[in-house]
C-alpha cells in the first residue's frame, strides 16, 4: 500500500505535465510563447512576497534568539500540562506555527534523544507532519497578491495547529494503547 | 491582525533580550533572519517560474476551465462565494489534490495562482476576502496523506517501521482541518452578515 502510493506520488506530475502538454498542442497553443508569459508573472510574484517573507523571518529570529520563545513556553507550561501534552512536546507546539526549519530540528533532536519509537518522538513527528507553518504560509500567499489586512486567516490557521498538537498526543497515545 | 503578531515577535523579543542579556544573539538574528528571508524566496523562485508558466499553458488550453466546472459542486460548498465556473475553482482544486498527494512544492503555485484569481474580485485590494480566509484555513491546517519529510527523518533515526507515522498523522490532520473549516465557515457567515454583503 505504503509503496504503491509513493509510486503514485512520483508518477503523478510527470504524467499530468506530459497529458497536459499534449492536450494543449491539440488545441494549438502557443506552448513556449505562454510559458514563458506565465514564468515572468511567477517571477513577479516572488519579488511582491520578499519584503512579506523577509519581514516575517526576522521578527521570527528575534523572537527566538532574544529567549523570548523558550521563556513562553515555560509561561504556558502549566496550561500544556492541564491539557495533557507531556514535557517534551511543549516547545513543538509553539514552535509549529512560528517556524518550520526551527520545528523540524527540534523534532529531530527529540527523536535523537528519546529514540525514533518512543512516544514523545511519535508525537512530535506526528506534530510536524500533520500541520504547516501558518505564518510562513500567511506570508507568501498574501504576499504574492500584496494583501496586508489578513482578516481571520491568522486565528484560523492558529485554531488549526492547536487543535494540531492536541489531536497529536491524543491520538499517539490511543495507537500506543492498543 | 497580523501586524499586532510581528509588532509583538519584534518589540517583545527586543525588551526581553534587553532584561535577559541575550542582545548580542538578537542583533545577529536581525541579520540572519533577513538573510533566511531572502534565502526562502530564492528557494521558490524555480518553483514558481516554472508552474506559473505552465500553469498559463493550462489556462489557455481550457483545462482549468473544465476543471472548475467538473469540481464545482463540491468547492461551491467550500468556497460559497466564488462565482461559477470561475478558473479560481480550478486551481483550488489542482491545489487541495497537490496538498493530499504530499507535493508540498507544486501546491504553493496552485494555491498562489488560486490567490491571484480571488484577487481579480476583491473590491477592497489590500485586504483578505472570506474564500482567501478559507483557502489559508485549507492550506495552513496542512492536509497530507504521506508526511514524506517525518518519513524519512525517522528512517534516518533508525525507527523500526518508519512509514507507521501515517495513520496518526491523517488523524491529527483531519481533526484540525475540520474544526478549523468549521471555524472558517462560522467567521465567514459572521463577516458576511455584517458588512461584506455578497462580496466574493
Amino acid at each position: 500500500m505504503m509503496a504503491w502510493l509513493t509510486t503514485a506520488a512520483t508518477w503523478v506530475i510527470p504524467l499530468w505535465l506530459a497529458v497536459l502538454l499534449i492536450f494543449a498542442f491539440r488545441k494549438k497553443v502557443a506552448l513556449y510563447e505562454s510559458f514563458v508569459q506565465g514564468g515572468s508573472e511567477g517571477l513577479m510574484m516572488v519579488l511582491r512576497m520578499v519584503p512579506h517573507v523577509v519581514g516575517m523571518m526576522v521578527a521570527i529570529a528575534v523572537f527566538r534568539a532574544s529567549g523570548a520563545l523558550d521563556a513562553l513556553v515555560a509561561l504556558c507550561a502549566p496550561a500544556f500540562e492541564r491539557v495533557g501534552i507531556p514535557a517534551p512536546v511543549w516547545p513543538m507546539g509553539l514552535l509549529r506555527s512560528l517556524t518550520g526549519a526551527g520545528s523540524l530540528a527540534y523534532a529531530s533532536d527529540v527523536m535523537h534523544q528519546y529514540g525514533p519509537d518512543a512516544l514523545w518522538s511519535r508525537m512530535v513527528a506526528t506534530i510536524q507532519g500533520s500541520s504547516d507553518t501558518t505564518l510562513y504560509v500567511l506570508a507568501v500567499y498574501f504576499g504574492a497578491v500584496g494583501i496586508h489586512k489578513t482578516r481571520y486567516a491568522l486565528p484560523m490557521g492558529l485554531i488549526a495547529d492547536a487543535v494540531g498538537v492536541v489531536a497529536s498526543v491524543v491520538v499517539c497515545r490511543l495507537l500506543a494503547v492498543t | 491582525m497580523l501586524h499586532i503578531v510581528w509588532f509583538l515577535l519584534i518589540v517583545g523579543g527586543i525588551a526581553y533580550a534587553a532584561v535577559s542579556g541575550n542582545m548580542e544573539q538578537v542583533s545577529a538574528a536581525i541579520f540572519s533572519g533577513a538573510k533566511s528571508g531572502v534565502a526562502l524566496c530564492i528557494d521558490l523562485v524555480g518553483v514558481l517560474v516554472f508552474w506559473m508558466g505552465i500553469m498559463r499553458i493550462a489556462e489557455q488550453s481550457g483545462v482549468i476551465e473544465k476543471m472548475a466546472i467538473v469540481f464545482r459542486p463540491l468547492v461551491q460548498k467550500l468556497f460559497p462565494t466564488v462565482p461559477k465556473n470561475d478558473p479560481a475553482i480550478g486551481y483550488i482544486v489542482s491545489n487541495v489534490c497537490a496538498n493530499v498527494l504530499g507535493l508540498g512544492n507544486a501546491a504553493t503555485p496552485f494555491g498562489l495562482k488560486a490567490m491571484e484569481a480571488l484577487q481579480k474580485h476583491n473590491p477592497r485590494p489590500q485586504e483578505a476576502t472570506p474564500a482567501m480566509c478559507t483557502l489559508l484555513t485549507l492550506n495552513t491546517a496542512g492536509l497530507t496523506i504521506i508526511p514524506t519529510t517525518m518519513i524519512a527523518l525517522r528512517m534516518q533515526a533508525g525507527a523500526t517501521e518508519p512509514a507507521d507515522i501515517v495513520l496518526p498523522t491523517v488523524l491529527a490532520t483531519a481533526c484540525s482541518l475540520v474544526i478549523a473549516l468549521l471555524c472558517d465557515r462560522w467567521m465567514q457567515r459572521y463577516v458576511l452578515r455584517k458588512k461584506w454583503g455578497n462580496e466574493p
